[in-house]
This record gives structure tokens, sequence and C-alpha cells, in this order.
């Protein structure tokens, strides 16, 4: 299965979900998300084998430039660096462990032969700002408008939630 | 397509892969930043499926669908980290299994 595979791809997969493995596993929350930049940029590598570059380059710049380093400023300044996490017990973890697993088991079952029938028809040039920009601005013009209305609603609940509230201290505390 | 011999079930196997890991820490961990990362880190692998399937089939749909992920998992992100800034201003806490206030 593994033997004729391109070197790149089996390497960035490696990296892929050893990073992956790394966030979900990793005690301090920082290593966390450090784990978690280094997992989207090789997925950006992926995308670069797939020739999607928009999308790399778009992947890099909204995942590990603003969303990460939104997770990193939260950590910072909620002081949480260290290692604050209770032990679950091993239970928790078999589990989430058979869970997982069999989530993954029944997914690789079904789309076992779904290589089969995809249609190859590769067209050059598809992943490029040119082609990706034509579709978006004519068919998807309308959810493109309301992603925008989506984000001006994301940032007015942000900063009303992160306001300081007196009347809310007394309901959780 | 770069590669001749890469399929796209490979694609499917990773991304199954990566989907299962950040459901494994959703399952497992406690910590909410560490949940809302697990988070991303399973429409990363939904993202990577799609772009996989875009580019085998010549369809420039998925890589737009992608595109509006990326932009739901933003404000996601944003807002779910304004919520647990709030939480935590409230409780001290991060911990998801102490925010048991609702259980009847």
């Amino acid at each position: 299965m593994f033997n004729n595979l391109p070197i790149p791809f089996l390497v960035l997969s490696f990296f892929t979900i050893l990073s992956a493995l790394y966030v979900v596993t990793s005690k301090n929350p920082i290593h966390s998300v450090l784990a978690l930049i280094l997992t989207f940029f090789s997925i950006s590598a992926h995308y670069v084998l797939l020739n999607a570059q928009f999308l790399a380059i778009v992947n890099l710049i909204v995942y590990a430039g603003a969303i990460m380093v939104l997770f990193l400023f939260v950590l910072m300044l909620l002081n949480l660096n260290k290692d604050a996490e209770p032990i679950k017990s091993n239970l928790w973890g078999i589990a989430a462990a058979i869970s997982a697993g069999l989530l993954l088991l029944v997914i690789t079952a079904a789309f076992q032969k779904a290589g089969e029938n995809v249609v190859k028809h590769p067209v050059e040039g598809i992943g490029l700002v040119k082609a990706l920009g034509q579709t978006l601005f004519t068919r998807f013009l309308v959810p493109f408008e309301l992603s925008g209305a989506l984000f001006l609603a994301a940032m007015v609940g942000s900063v009303l939630l992160g306001k300081r509230d007196k009347v809310n201290k007394d309901l959780l505390a | 397509m770069i590669f001749q011999n890469l399929d796209i079930s490979h694609y499917i196997y990773l991304s199954t892969v990566l989907f299962s890991i950040g459901l494994f820490g959703v399952l497992f961990r406690r910590n909410a930043i560490v949940l809302l990362m697990c988070i991303e880190l399973m429409l990363n692998a939904v993202n990577l499926l799609f772009t996989a399937l875009s580019t085998y089939m010549g369809d420039a749909d998925g890589q737009i669908f992608v595109f509006f992920i990326m932009v739901v998992a933003a404000a996601e992100a944003a807002v779910g980290l304004a919520i647990l800034v709030m939480v935590y201003r409230n409780t001290r806490k991060t911990d998801v299994s102490f925010l048991d206030q609702l259980k009847g």
C-alpha cells in the first residue's frame, strides 16, 4: 500500500499526523498551539502538492497567521501556559480512543472503493486566483456577501462578550 | 496532478486519520482552548479532503467551499475565544468539566 507512493507525500503525511497527535497529547497548551501551527504548515504543503496554490497561501495567512495568533494571545493573556489540567483517568482515554478508532474504521471501510468511482478529470490552473475568483464572484456571490455579514455579527458578538460586565459575575461565581 | 501514482484514496485515508485524531482530542481533553484547537484540526481534515476531491475532479467548487469553511472557522474561533475569556474571568478556570451548572 505504501510501496509506490511518492516520498514528499509520505514525509508530509508523517509530519501532519505526528504533529496532530502532539496537539492532542501535549500537556502544555502552548506546545499544542505550536504543534497545530506545524500541522497547518504541512497541510498547506499538501495543498501545494494538490495544485491548490491559492488555498495554500490563504491557509497559511488565515490559520497559521491569524487564528493561531489569536489562540496564543488568549493563552498568554489568561496566563494558561502552565499545566493546569487535571489528569483524566485512563478509562476516559480508552473510551475516547475506542470511539475515535471506531469512527476511523467505519469511514475507511465506507470509502474503501471511493477512489475508483471518482471521475478523474484534472484541469490545469484550477487552484489559481483567476479561476477561483471567477467562480467566487459569479456563482458564489451571494454566499460571499453573506460571509461579510457573518463576520460583522462575529465581531459584534465577540466585542459584546469580551466587555466587562458586573452583572454576570454573580451568576457564575 | 504532480504525482501519477497518488490516488484519491490516500488523501481520504489521511484526512480520515486527521479527523479521528481531532475527535479523540475533543473526547479526551478538558481544557477548553485545546478543545477549540481540536475542532480546528477536524475542520482542516475536511478542508484537505475537499481540496483533494476538487483537484482530482477538476471542479473549482470544492476549493470555494474550503474558502467558506475558513471564513466560518475564523468567526467561530473569535466568538469561541471570547466566550472562553468571559468564562475564565468569571470562574478562573478553563476546564469544561466544571461548567455543568445547566445539568438538570
